[in-house]
């Protein structure tokens, strides 16, 4: 079983990556672009084969190691 | 006092810091290697050095977190003993949970190195005791992710229970935004525990400990230190 992991900043969290990937995106003369949020994706290949208990152990992981959740979210998509 | 450095794979600043600690107490400090388990025997002080523990995988500090030698520095804290992080050992002790809050990526964008000035806000710790109330001090800084954040709670029992140590400030001693490298709110530079026995700061005071580099002002920090755990 693959898990698909987002890790993104939480909302009122400033972003000055995000900040200046837009400004970048404006400035190739992409216009409408009006907020980037930067994150992470991450793809973890699970020997768990039961979707509930795979859901468990990788919102354990994200807890412990793959998010800061002092200032991150994550989303977690078994697959 | 006894003092242990701990190196991460990445760690750069561990001989600086033992230089400085060396000096103010007259003890050279033991180096421990992150994959250790123990601290050794009647060890008073922690040090986590500056550097790129692991090459700031995932983020700045998360690795190094996790080696095996920090559970041995958390049961060092939870007995009261004394631990500081300084730049990516702030970042570790911000990962492991030791100190609140997170550092973020420079508001800039860029790797800003160079000197700033700090304001002494508390001298009630064993780090800078030191110092004189609301001193101004000049030492550098060198890092791309020290952009301090916590949540509005968070935020209030650090003001409130005086634990900010330190504070970017203009040369006068003003806390001004633009007198912050990093962006940091309320331009925190850094910060005790609950219990005062742990201090991350992002500015390296190691490497303005003599005249020959610029200054003598980081000194006072070990010296603190060297006074409190004699």
């Amino acid at each position: 079983m693959k898990a698909r992991v987002h890790v993104t900043l939480k909302h009122g969290v400033l972003d000055p990556q995000g900040k200046a990937i837009a400004h970048a995106l404006g400035s190739l003369g992409f216009g409408g672009v009006e907020d980037v949020r930067q994150g992470k994706f991450l793809e973890l290949e699970l020997a768990e084969t039961d979707a509930g208990k795979a859901r468990e152990q990788v919102k354990a992981m994200c807890e412990k190691l793959l998010a800061n959740t002092v200032i991150e979210n994550y989303t977690i998509e078994l697959v | 006092m006894k003092a242990a450095v701990v190196v991460f794979p990445g760690s750069n600043r561990e001989r600086d810091v033992a230089l400085a600690l060396k000096r103010a107490s007259y003890t050279t400090p033991a180096y421990v290697w992150h994959g250790d388990t123990e601290l050794p025997a009647g060890t008073d002080l922690v040090v986590l050095p500056g550097g790129f523990s692991y090459g700031d995988y995932l983020r700045c500090g998360a690795m190094a977190s996790l080696s095996p030698i920090m559970r041995a520095v958390k049961d060092h804290a939870a007995r009261g003993g004394h631990v500081i992080g300084i730049c990516n050992g702030f970042q570790i002790l911000a990962e492991t949970g030791l100190v609140p809050g997170v550092l973020m990526r420079n508001a800039s964008l860029r790797f800003v190195c160079r000197d700033v000035h700090l304001k002494v806000e508390t001298t009630d710790s064993a780090f800078t005791g030191s110092y004189l109330p609301g001193q101004v001090i000049r030492v550098p800084v060198a890092h791309a992710e020290g952009n301090y954040f916590a949540d509005d709670e968070t935020l209030k029992r650090l003001e409130g229970e005086g634990r900010v140590a330190f504070r970017y400030c203009t040369e006068a001693g003003e806390i001004a935004p633009e007198a912050s490298p990093n962006g940091a709110i309320r331009n925190i530079a850094g910060v005790l525990n609950e219990k005062r026995n742990v201090l991350g700061m992002m500015p390296h005071p190691e490497n303005m400990t003599e005249t020959v580099v610029g200054g003598t002002d980081g000194a006072l920090l070990f010296d603190s230190l060297a006074k409190a755990l004699a």
